[in-house]
């Protein structure tokens, strides 16, 4: 039931109603990634900073990381983001168990990437590298930067997988109970906007704690 | 909510409700989806903690009136004015007039039913009130009251024992209810607008709320991830602004400036919007360059992000930075003065009332230009140098702030409280107040601008006997200040109750709010108005449109 009211040329123009505006939410989605972008970026010119004054100790330090597992992780967020565009592409077709499969299959992936992130910390952790551990004082004041921001980012990005995979059983039960259907699909929507962007973030943490480390003459 | 609740009701006697059915009142407003109520119930919290900083800014002027210690210890003077400051800032200046007026009134200026995620706008009331409530535990326990200053700079606030983890994560959660008042706001004022009015038909306070609630969007989450850098540096010694290990204290200071000088924007960008309003209308004339406050507003809201610098001039940074911020710092200037003049070329061969909200507005533009003028001084960086944390820069931002925000924000409330209550502000005593509270804050701060070029420190608790002059010219203005403060809210609750029935329109405004019942009903328009005209047209100083509400015939398909 939507208003319509009419000019003095008599033209009928209809009122949006905020109790359903698909185009509001999808703002509002957008808009809330733009503070996700500016809360990463705080921390990420911080990275920029410290890589400037400590360029060398941060590209040893991040030859103590294990690639594989940072690349496992990369695939596996990379595939979760596809399971959920598809669960996307099958509630538009109405095809409702299809979409729920793909959104299990990503929510099994997330606690799968939080798996591997476990183990990664605690090989750390197992190394005496932790914030403000003795190991760590005693390195390079880069690498106790480096490895600062490191369990900053990871740790941050990490409790937004967390989030996310609650959010998801929100949106799985909203699917069940059909308040999310092939006409109303925009908070399953709005969550891929999310899930993309979470994706997105490790994108840049892959190459900045990773991949640096691969150089073997070191910077100049 | 299948309940029937009437939409024509005012919205004092009916309201919706997040979940349910509830009979108790109290729990009819805290948990309401209304905005007009939300606002109403973020006024309510903020004004309490305004009187506590107030009070708390009485003790600190009542220490100063001689030196010595006399009242506080040392200590729990810097505990004092972190206090000031923090609850000043996080709770009633930055939140103030938008989520006051922005929730109240905005959606009734353009013609809306309600924000676009009313239940969302709740949420940032109750965020509101957690980070309040922290605020007043961490003062009440443990070691007391961060005395950092409300700026948190590094290496003290990593090293300091008092309560410092408590407020910043209060200050957090602060955060997070101005970020999604800024998104509710954004997508309400780009989705909701009633059909016809374009943005360059919007009022000019609805503006003022947009280029806000953009910064609110944008510059907030840098000051989140600040204050949760400065929790993990205390908590876990993550080391990034403790120079022993390496990091940079000064990079504290950059990032929370980052955001707290779009910040300061976003404290006055409304209270311009405010202006805009209440001198249109007392002046009974169209706004004079109307595009150009509108837009001044957006290029302040721009400007604005590139001159955090100005606050580091002494801090350690490279001459070409201080010269590029130096420069871009004056640039804000022309905006602000484009405001300025428009607003007084407005008033020019208009007919003015001057009732109170225009009294109070005419009194602001005077002192924030003196706050204003002498910001401008600060932007050079040998003058700052010079003055650089003395008491002139304190009187500086209090001109600004108090002078500025905080006088409008009063305006505002004089203005709309007939819209939101339906009753008249006795008026002798509004006017007694407001120039009381002008007089005051002329002899609270002015004598300031002098003690603090000639040395005076800001934030220490005693100070040499030759300014003991300048301290006491300044306690007379606190008390002046401070209880005509209390005599404008006192003059709120009490003609809450008892004041004259005011009418739908006692102003002749000429905005979609004035078209409404006064209180407005819970549904505001019963019939959304085709807007075909411009915010202010008056005709031999009367408004020219009157009948958009009239017509109560609702049409649905």
């Amino acid at each position: 039931m939507s208003e319509i009211i009419y000019d003095k040329n008599n033209n009928a123009h209809e009122v949006t109603d905020f109790n359903d505006d698909v185009e509001g939410a999808r703002q509002g989605m957008w808009l809330f990634l733009f503070t996700e972008l500016m809360l990463f970026g705080g921390i990420f010119i911080t990275y920029a900073v410290y890589f400037f004054d400590f360029t060398d100790d941060f590209v040893q330090a991040s030859k103590n990381m294990n690639l594989w597992l940072g690349g496992l992780n990369t695939v596996i967020l990379l595939i979760s983001a596809g399971c959920l565009a598809m669960s996307v592409v099958f509630m538009k077709a109405n095809k409702v168990l299809e979409s729920k499969r793909f959104l299990l299959a990503t929510i099994a992936l997330a606690i799968a990437f939080i798996v591997v992130k476990y183990f990664e910390w605690s090989a750390e952790f197992h190394h005496g590298i932790w914030p403000d551990s003795p190991t760590l004082r005693g390195m390079s004041d880069g690498a106790n930067m480096y490895f600062g921001l490191y369990f900053t980012l990871t740790g941050l990005h990490g409790l937004h997988i967390i989030l996310g995979i609650v959010a998801m059983f929100w949106v799985l039960g909203k699917v069940n109970n059909g308040e999310i259907n092939a006409k109303k699909f925009i908070v399953l929507e709005n969550f891929a906007l999310y899930w993309d962007y979470v994706h997105l973030v490790w994108v840049f943490v892959v190459p900045l704690f990773y991949m640096i480390g691969l150089s073997t003459g070191g910077a100049h | 909510m299948g309940h029937h609740v009437d939409e024509t009701a005012s919205f004092y006697k009916a309201t919706h409700t997040v979940f349910g059915h509830h009979e108790s009142k109290f729990l009819q407003w805290i948990f309401t989806v209304d905005h007009k109520r939300i606002g109403i119930l973020y006024g309510i919290v903020m004004m309490i903690f305004f009187v506590v900083a107030l009070g708390t800014a009485g003790l600190m002027r009542y220490e100063l009136m001689a030196p010595g210690a006399d009242f506080f210890t040392p200590a729990g003077f810097n505990q004092a004015f972190s206090l000031h400051g923090i609850i000043m800032i996080f709770l009633f200046i930055v939140p103030g007039i938008p989520a006051i007026f922005g929730n109240i009134i905005m959606p009734l200026m353009i013609g809306a039913k309600d924000v676009s995620f009313p239940r969302l706008n709740l949420l940032t009331w109750w965020l509101f009130l957690a980070g309040a409530s922290i605020a007043l535990y961490s003062a009440l326990s443990g070691t007391g009251f961060a005395d950092t200053g409300w700026t948190f700079y590094a290496p003290y606030s990593i090293k300091t024992d008092t309560n410092v983890v408590l407020i910043l994560f209060a200050a957090f959660l602060l955060g997070m209810a101005s970020i999604f008042t800024g998104l509710n706001f954004v997508v309400t004022i780009h989705r909701l607008r009633a059909p016809g009015m374009g943005f360059f038909k919007m009022p000019l306070f609805v503006w003022g709320i947009y280029s806000t609630a953009w910064i609110q969007v944008l510059a907030t989450p840098v000051v989140g991830i600040t204050l949760l850098l400065a929790i993990f540096e205390r908590v876990f010694g993550i080391g990034i602004f403790d120079p022993t290990k390496g990091g940079d204290p000064i990079l504290l200071q950059h990032l929370f400036w980052i955001y707290s000088h779009p910040a300061v924007y976003l404290m006055i960008l409304p209270a311009f919007g405010v202006i805009s309003e209440i001198v249109t209308t007392f002046s009974r004339r169209e706004v004079f360059g109307y595009h150009a406050i509108a837009l001044s507003s957006a290029s302040i809201a721009g400007i604005g992000y590139l001159v955090w610098g100005h606050h580091l001039f002494s801090s350690g940074m490279s001459e070409t930075a201080k010269i590029i911020f130096s420069f871009l710092t004056f640039f804000v200037a022309i905006p602000t003065g484009i405001k300025f003049y428009d607003w007084i070329a407005t008033m020019y061969k208009g007919s003015i009332v001057m009732e109170a909200p225009m009294l109070l507005t005419v009194l602001t533009i005077i002192t924030f230009a003196i706050g204003g003028i002498t910001g401008v001084t600060l932007a050079a960086i040998g003058f700052d140098n010079q003055v650089h944390d003395t008491y002139y820069v304190v009187a500086h931002f209090h001109y600004v702030m108090l002078g500025g925000v905080v006088f409008m924000l009063f305006a505002g409330m004089f203005y709309w409280f007939p819209k939101v209550t339906g009753k008249m502000y006795n008026k002798l005593s509004a006017n007694i107040s407001i120039w009381a509270v002008f007089i005051g804050i002329n002899f609270l701060w002015m004598p300031m601008f002098f003690a603090g070029y000639l040395g005076m420190p800001r934030r220490y608790f005693d100070y040499l006997p030759e300014f003991q002059i300048y301290h006491q010219i300044a306690g007379i203005g606190a008390v002046l200040v401070i209880g005509s403060l209390l005599m404008m809210l006192w003059n709120f609750i009490r003609s809450a109750k008892n004041g004259e029935e005011c009418g739908e329109n006692p102003w002749n405004g000429t905005t979609l709010e004035w078209h409404l019942p006064s209180p407005p009903p819970l549904g505001n328009f019963a019939k959304t108005p085709y807007v075909d005209f411009r915010p202010y047209e008056f005709e031999k100083g009367e408004p020219k449109v009157k009948d958009v509400y009239q017509d109560t015939k609702k049409e649905t398909k």
